[in-house]
């Protein structure tokens, strides 16, 4: 990491540009940028438009690393805008690039509905075998705190597509499923409320899904979210060779515990406080 | 799910042919068990010590699995390789049935060749 001081610097970013309605191909325009400690990329990206090009468009929403928008390449690496800190990556010039794996909308705008595409198309929510008990699902469903783990740290993906542009797998082949719907795949397999598996493994388990990973690794390290795409894929991959070779141990499902209000407390939960408003 | 099957006896065939290749070793190359598989003189390839292992069921099937095995690992690998080239549907359709049919070939081939120098031996030992 270079030396960081609380005096303002000059950082020169290379901004990609791209109008797809007036510019032939994307080019590098370059801002001479102030830059102080702690300053993000996505200030720095704020500076340009309020002083130096009002025409720059890029994404984002939240700026505190939660809803996934400003995924961005940074210095070659893809990142979120507003979770990186300038000086923690930069020391004079610092490219400002849109994720790869996807279509340019403008400048630093990435089309990614072709991932959104994929994901929804792993059905990435809870199935039940009885569809009435997700139409109407009145009632509570028991799962231990290890059971929640198994699952868990894939439930922190924002779907920034940050792993999908690191993927060179993605890069070569635009079939394949890629790191976040496969990741969310098997979030849901893992959850034992869940029982549509065998539903999805119809998917995961074709020539564009799974087995066209080569473990590169790269999407687990480009996760701003810390979560594991790698290990995920890994996991589907043996619990879909399990699942053909009817090996797979036998998952007790979460069965459903009682309706709204009808629940008894366990004997060392203490009641709950009494209201105080109203 | 097809690429789930393929895959798991792309797997379980590279184990298989890990083990048979040890074998291979233990029998062609090892100085302290060559003996073993071959009672004629040091040359484990010679044409007699070949006959006496030929005639053995054993390593009739032994070969036989060998060749099904490595065919197998070798040209679904090779196909794996062919497929990252991102090729048209079509065309890698076209992949699979040619590796299909060439695979099938020389196993058949290979079959024949493996039963028929089973005969010879034992038509050899019988005079």
């Amino acid at each position: 990491m270079p030396g960081i001081s609380n005096a303002a610097r000059l950082i020169t970013f290379h901004v990609t540009r791209y109008n797809p309605e007036t510019d032939g191909a994307p080019y590098l325009k370059t801002y001479a940028v102030p830059v102080r400690e702690g300053m993000t990329v996505l200030e720095g990206l704020h500076y340009i438009k309020d002083n130096l090009d009002s025409t720059l468009a890029w994404r984002y929403s939240c700026r505190m690393g939660i809803c996934g928008s400003c995924g961005m390449f940074l210095n070659g690496r893809p990142g979120l805008a507003c979770n990186t800190q300038i000086l923690h990556i930069a020391d004079a010039n610092l490219t400002v690039a849109p994720l790869p794996n996807f279509e340019i909308i403008r400048d630093l705008v990435p089309d990614l509905w072709t991932m959104f595409d994929k994901h929804r198309s792993i059905k990435p929510y809870i199935l039940r075998i009885n569809e009435a008990e997700i139409n109407d699902p009145a009632g509570e469903f028991y799962q231990s705190p290890q059971q929640l783990e198994s699952y868990l740290q894939f439930t922190y993906c924002i779907k920034c597509g940050c792993c999908m542009a690191a993927c060179p797998t993605l890069a070569t082949d635009a079939r394949y499923l890629g790191p976040m719907p496969l990741t969310a795949a098997q979030r849901y397999n893992a959850d034992t409320r869940d029982e549509g598996r065998r539903e999805r493994n119809a998917l995961t388990g074709t020539s564009t899904g799974v087995f066209r990973c080569h473990y590169a690794g790269e999407c687990s390290r480009a996760c701003p979210k810390g979560v594991d795409p790698a290990r995920a894929l890994q996991l589907l991959k043996r619990r879909l060779v399990l699942d053909y070779l009817h090996l797979a141990r036998r998952i007790k499902r979460c069965e459903k515990l009682h309706g709204p209000g009808q629940g008894k407390l366990l004997p060392d939960i203490a009641a709950a406080p009494k209201g105080t408003v109203g | 799910m097809n690429r789930t099957k393929y895959w798991t006896w792309h797997m379980a065939a590279g184990v298989v042919l890990l083990f048979l290749l040890g074998l291979h070793m233990l029998i062609m190359h090892m100085v302290g068990t060559a003996h073993w598989f071959a009672p004629y003189g040091t040359e484990p390839d010679s044409l007699q010590n070949s006959l006496f292992r030929d005639g053995k069921l054993f390593f009739t099937v032994t070969y036989i699995l060998l060749l099904g095995v490595a065919l197998y690992h070798g040209l679904y690998g090779l196909r794996t390789i062919l497929f990252e080239l991102t090729l048209k549907p079509a065309f890698e359709e076209t992949i699979t049935v040619v590796l299909l049919v060439v695979g099938l070939g020389l196993f058949g081939l290979g079959t024949w060749a493996a039963v028929a120098a089973h005969g010879i031996a034992l038509a050899g030992a019988r005079g």
